[in-house]
Formats: C-alpha cells, structure tokens, sequence
C-alpha cells in the first residue's frame, strides 16, 4: 500500500500531459491483458511508444488477416510472447477454383520461425493455407505444449500428417480439420495414446476415409471434457449411438448419416442415447436424413442454437416437424430442397432466429432428384423468413429468381442485417417481374442497413448499384462483386465512397485500368483487391505498382495468350515487400 | 393420372415409387412374367425403355430461356395443375436451360458439393456368387452403363432384355437396390439421378426361369 501511495503522489506531482508516460509497465502489462480483440490491441499499440512496448509484451495471439502481408521474422521480432497464432493465406475466391493449385501461402517458413521464437505455441488456426504432411510432423515434434489445431479449408495434408499430431501433440484440447482438402492414404491416423485424456474437440467430418471406431469410442470414453464431436459419413447410426451414451456431455454435435443401419437394433435406444444429451446446442452433419430416424434426435433439440442441415436433403415437412422441437435456434444452415414452404415453417418457429443460410443442393445439374418438383428457393421463402424473423442480421440465401421489391419488403422487416449475401445463381439475371435491373433491391439494402459490413451482390448490376453502395454502405467492409456493373464508374463509386472497405472481391466485371487506379489511396488501408476476368491490362497494374511501392500487385498468368490482358489480379499491402516464394505463373509487378 | 404418355416423356416425373414401394419381392417371385423388368417411366411407354429413362431432355422440352427473360414455355400442352408440381415449378423456375458451366459459379465451395452426392460407392451382391464387389455409381451416366458394367464385373453375364443372364447356368438376375430407408427396390424404376441418390447397395437376384427343377 505505501508503494501505491508513493506512485499516486508521484502522478499527481507531474503535468496531465506526463501522466501517462509514467504509468508503470508492469501495471499496465497486467491491465492490457484484458484487452483481447486484435483490433483494441493495435488501438494501444499506437498510444505512445511504452503503449506499443507494453502492448507487444503482453500480446499472447497474434492475427495475420494475408499471410504475405508480413514474415515470420518480423512477427517473432515485435510479439516475443506469443502462444495462439491465426493465419489466413490464399484470396477467398480460391475456394471457387480461381486460384491455380500451388499458388502459395506454405505454412512451413512460419512453423519454422516459431519453432525458435514461440518454443510454447500452443495454438495454430489457419485458413486457405497449404499444410503439408511434413509441416505436420514437425509442427508435432517442435512444440511441447501445443494444444489446438484448427485447419479451416487448407490442403497439402494426409492422413499421415494427421497420425503425427495424434501420436506427439501429447496435451491436444482440439483437433478439427473441417473443409479441408485432406488426401486419404488410409491406414489409422487416430493414433492417440491409451493414456491421453486432454481432448476437448475433435472435427473430422469432411474426412473421406474410415477411422477406427473402436479407437474413436474408446478416445471418447477416455476423454471426459470432451464437448466438441463432428464424425465423418463413415460413422453409422449403431456408432453414433455408442459415442453418444459415452458423451453426454457435448455441447457440439455432428453426426453421420442419419439412414438406415441394420446395426441400430430400435430407433428407441438411439433416442434414448440422444435424450441424455442435455447440453448439445450445436448440431450438425445428418447426411442422408431418413424420416424415420429424425425424431430421435428431437430430444436433443430443445437447447439447440444452432442447426446445421446444409448437408441434408431435408424436405419442408420434415424441417417443419424439426423446427419445432428446437424454440431456441439462432443460426440456420439449410439447403434449398426445403423451398419456400420450409422456410415458412422457419418464420413461424424460429422467432428468435439471427442467421440463415440457404445453400444450393444441386448448383450445377438441372435435373430433380427429389420428389415434389426441387425448384430450390425464392424471393417469397426470403420474406416469410424477414416476416417471422426480426432478429435477422445474417444471410446467405442461394437462389434462382429475385424481385426488387422482395429484397426492400425483407430489409424493411428486418433492418439490422450485418451480413446480406445474395447469390441469384443465373448470371445476370434481372427482376423476374418487371424484368428491371437488380440495382434498387441493394439499394435499399445499403440505405435501409445502415449496420452492413458485408455485402455480396448478384443478379443484373448496373452501375446504380455501386453508386448506392457508394453514398449508402458507409459501414461495409467486404464487397464480393460478380457479373455486374456497366463501366469503371461503378468500381470507382464503391472505391471512394466506402471509407472502411478492407476487402474487395470482383470477378467478370467491365471495370478497367481507369477503375483500378481510382483506388491508389485507398488500398493501403485494405487488406486485398481480387480483380479476374475484368478490363485490366499490365499496363495499367504495372502503372498501380509503380505508384504503390508498399502494394503487391501481382498478376497470375495462366496461359501465355494475350499478353497485355491481366486476367487474375491480386492487390494487398505488405511490409514484408515482394513474395520470395512466388510461383512461375505469379508475376509481382 | 390424366396425362398421357405425350406429357410424361421428358419430364421430370413425380416419382410414382409410391406405387412401387407396395411391390414386395415375393409378389415378384410370384408374378415373374407380370414384372418382368423395363426401364420405362412407370405407367407410360415402355417402347425403348432405356433410352427413355436416358435421354437428357432436348431444347424443345426444357423452358427455353436466353439469360435475362422471363418467358416461360409451357410443355406438352400441359396440364400445369396442382399435381405436376415439377412443371410449374421448372415453369417458374427461370432460365435453367442447358447453360455452360463457368469455373467459380456459382460460388459453392467444392467440399460442398462433394459432401452432397455423397458415397456412391455400393456394394453388389449377386445370389450365390460368393463375394461382393464395389460399384461407384457416379461415373455411369445411366442404368444401361451401369447394368454394361455389371456384366463386365462378374463376366459370366450377359444382358438380355435388361436382365442379367447367365447363360451357361441359364439362370436370370434380377437387379435389386436397397434404398435410404430399407427398402428393396427394382433398379430401374425411378429416373438415374434419383436411383443414385437413393441406393445404398445392389443385389443381383436369382431368379431361375421357369423350367422344372
């Protein structure tokens, strides 16, 4: 206490402007470790110079947003205690196959750094990054008290890979490698020993092979803080089952397929197995849903908050029956076979509901192979759903037709959308009633949510919609812009007018060389500009480069046709300067 | 059902499996001649079975639409009531006549789609053959690939009038399936996509012809 009083008496003594300075580091050290958000964190950081100090000796999780925007070396150099790193590498619309396949971002530089640097890491989250079975190996013998392994959409790993980090990561709370492009090489990758007990989640559900079920039910009985388990369509109903009556204590389920199983003796016993689960509030998976098996899982659904049936061909009747046992659901992930009427059994039983997701079961394939006609979903499911929803703030809605005067119908009833992603699958399609361009329906989503930092437009686009976004979306953060615009005008609007525009993301637009360069001042506070298949050429890039030294501007190269077309352009802020590991087609101007 | 043969060709039937369904095996067994197999759609004509169930409907048959209208051509003079929900609803579908396919579009992540046409993989078993063999029924594009391929696989067959036969035994099978929810089925009586969507593994049944034992 009198050391206290000495250090208030000196504060008082100084001027208001000295105050600060004097703020002993090791107090403000034990203060900022409540500061968790890395945005708050590069708030401190640019206080003062004891700030920035105070703050990078205390940072225990760093996020990398591009992986190419700094090195390992330069992380390792400002943060010394770092224990959770997340990492996300390749453009996003490398998930549509834009991207050629060795394109980069190799986890390996960064294990390695931190193998010296981090010795006690114990997380690592990465997404779009290439993995391979080596980096596994050695992210698996370098780092002792490592604990969770998160890989969201990366690829460049086996199941070898994945037998090193089960039979080394000695302390693992959590495994989860969903989405990922894993190569099944078989053989038993499940290779925790008998006496590890730490796990806490495990996600292995987009996994193609077979695991070992007696070790997965003997890893689950062993294990018991285990909440987390999404089993892959190899684990049957008998199984599951099995799992379930070992883990009633999850929270997060994902299922296999939900089918028949000669193994399963009664639907009763599964049911049972379900009914001891008082926690779950995350369910998943359920491929190949058969109605007789559903309602063994209603048990279980009484504190669900979110519902993930987007690998499910679920018909409205049977989701109508579902909705109905889960009162408390805030996310929705379904697929399009529920059509409107499944999603009016939304509106009227998920009153409390927050995001929905509609994807599409069959994008590409024209034919039915459901009963009843499979049309997917259109702009009436989307109002029923804004009409019985209030709550809305996030959607993800895949469908074939749209009108105008829907989209301002659903973001009058629900003003508060964060997240508005709609995806008209027809290119260029316009207002199927009035035949009118698509331009109002976002128009009055960027007027009437003022809220909005995600944005992804479709259907026909002139550039109205880009001067809406521009004087209207004063919030957006992230742009995904397809088939749309008329000139550069509409790229320019989005550029000038959107101050917190961190990511843009274009492809097929008549946005040219003029457009690009309307934006130099801005991309140094975004994180990414993704242009392909527009109106650039490498003049105009080159021309970007020159003027935006502390830009990549890096153009892919896939065929040596046209050489004054830029087809795929990548634009980001790096301090790191130029890759060093580019691949031959990546040309950094 | 009121609509004649005309409508049903090329459409997306209702699949009339309702009726199917009531089918058992034993009334198979018991009434060989009555079923004997075709891969006609249920109830219409069964002249050229196979190429029926193949045939990817033709630009006259499908709502013909160029990217941006709306314009919507009704089919076979239609019947566009309540019990053809699938004409109404490709009638109100918009434009999804044959399209070529962009790379990227629309924007559904690849795992996506995998995960959706799920396992293809199924078993085959044939009546007194003593091992089981695999089929991936993704890559046939129809039953008549599929039923080639089979013969293939256990080479003692050969296709007669859609029927597997084994002619030095001189014994018929019949191709089964077990669909998603137990049943056995007759392959061949529900369009390609949904047969594939529905059959979790296959049986080739014995059925000797009628000859004295």
């Amino acid at each position: 206490m009198a050391i206290k009083k000495q250090k208030e008496l000196d504060i008082e003594e100084k001027s208001p402007e000295n105050r600060i300075l004097s703020f002993p580091d090791e107090v403000l050290e034990r203060v900022l470790v409540f500061v968790k958000t890395h945005k708050d964190r590069s708030a401190v950081s640019l206080v003062c110079r004891d700030w920035y100090n105070a703050e990078r000796w205390s940072r225990t999780h760093v996020f990398i947003g591009n992986c190419y925007s700094v090195s390992p070396e330069m992380v390792a150099r400002r943060f010394p205690n770092i224990r959770s790193v997340t990492l996300k590498g390749k453009p996003r619309f490398s998930d549509f196959n834009l991207v050629p396949p060795n394109w980069g971002s190799d986890i390996h530089p960064w294990l390695v750094v931190f193998a010296s640097a981090y010795p006690f890491l114990e997380e690592l989250r990465l997404k779009r990054m290439t993995v391979t079975d080596e980096s596994l190996d050695f992210l698996a013998r370098s780092f002792p008290e490592f604990k969770a392994l998160s890989l969201v959409s990366c690829d460049g790993f086996s199941t070898d890979g994945l037998a090193s980090i089960t039979t080394y990561c000695r302390n693992l709370t959590e495994l989860d490698i969903q989405e990922s492009g894993i190569e099944d090489l078989g053989g038993s990758w499940l290779n925790f020993p008998e006496s590890f007990t730490s796990l806490e989640a495990l996600n292995f559900a987009n996994l193609h092979s077979e695991v070992n079920f007696d070790a997965l039910e003997r890893l689950v009985a062993r294990c018991k803080s285990l909440k987390v388990l999404k089993v892959n369509k190899h684990v049957m109903l008998e199984q599951l089952r099995r799992l379930l009556v070992r883990a009633p204590q999850l929270t997060e389920l994902g299922t296999g397929p939900f089918s028949q199983d000669h193994k399963l003796r009664s639907h009763i016993d599964l049911e049972s197995a379900f009914s001891n689960c008082k926690n779950l509030n995350t369910l998943s998976g359920l491929w190949e849903v058969s109605s007789m098996y559903l309602p063994a899982l209603f048990p279980a659904c009484t504190n669900l908050t979110f519902l993930n049936l987007s690998y499910t061909a679920l018909q409205s009747a049977e989701l109508a029956k579902l909705l109905q046992k889960c009162p408390l659901l805030r996310r929705l992930w379904v697929l399009d076979t529920v059509e409107d009427k499944g999603l009016e059994a939304v509106a009227s039983s998920c009153h409390l509901l927050q995001e929905l997701r509609v994807f599409p079961a069959d994008p590409f394939e024209q034919e039915v192979i459901m009963e009843g006609g499979g049309n997917g979903v259109t702009e009436s499911g989307f109002v029923a759903v804004s009409e019985g929803c209030p709550n809305l703030h996030y959607v993800l809605y895949f469908c074939h037709q749209m009108t105008n005067a829907a989209v301002a119908t659903v973001v009058r009833n629900c003003p508060n959308f964060t997240h508005f992603r709609l995806c008209i699958m027809d290119m260029r399609r316009p207002d199927y009633l009035t035949n009118e361009p698509m331009d109002e329906a976002f128009g009055a989503v960027v007027k009437t949510c003022s809220k909005l930092r995600r944005l992804a437009v479709s259907g026909l686009l002139t550039d109205r919609a880009f001067e809406y976004i521009g004087t209207y979306a004063k919030n957006l953060e992230t742009l995904s812009v397809a088939f749309a615009g008329s000139s550069d005008r509409g790229m320019q609007c989005v550029l000038e007018g959107c101050p917190k525009l961190r990511k843009l993301e274009i492809r097929d637009c008549p946005f040219g060389n003029a457009a690009l360069l309307s934006g130099l001042e801005r991309y140094e506070s975004m994180r990414s500009l993704w242009m392909s298949a527009c109106n650039l050429t490498m003049n105009g890039c080159q021309l970007l480069a020159r003027k935006m030294p502390r830009l990549n501007v890096e153009v892919i190269k896939e065929d040596e046709s046209d050489d004054m077309h830029a087809e795929k352009v990548y634009v980001y802020r790096s301090v790191a300067g130029p890759r060093r590991d580019a691949p031959p087609f990546v040309l950094t101007l | 059902m009121g609509r004649g043969p005309a409508e049903r060709q090329g459409d997306r039937v209702e699949m009339s499996t309702t009726l199917e369904k009531e089918r058992s095996l034993t009334e198979l067994e018991a009434d060989y001649e009555e079923t004997a197999l075709t891969l006609g759609l249920p109830g219409g004509s069964r002249a050229g079975g196979w190429d029926q169930q193949e045939r990817k409907r033709g630009f006259s048959e499908t709502v013909h639409l160029s990217d941006g209208s709306s314009g919507i051509e009704p089919r076979g003079g239609g019947d566009l009531g309540d019990e053809s929900p699938d004409c109404a609803a490709s009638g109100a579908g918009g434009p999804r006549a044959s399209k070529a396919r962009v790379v990227g579009w629309p924007p559904v992540r690849s795992y996506r789609k995998n995960a959706l046409r799920g396992c293809t993989y199924v078993k085959v078993a044939v009546d007194g053959a003593p091992y089981l063999r695999k089929v991936d029924l993704e890559i046939y594009s129809g039953y008549h690939q599929l039923l080639t391929a089979l013969q293939e696989m256990f080479s003692c067959f050969t296709i007669r009038d859609r029927r597997l036969v084994d002619p030095v035994k001189g014994t018929d099978y019949i191709p089964t399936y077990e669909d998603k929810d137990g049943d056995w089925m007759l392959v061949g009586d529900v369009p390609w996509k949904m047969f594939v969507a529905s059959c979790k593994r296959l049986r080739l049944m014995n059925i000797a012809p009628r000859a004295p034992r």
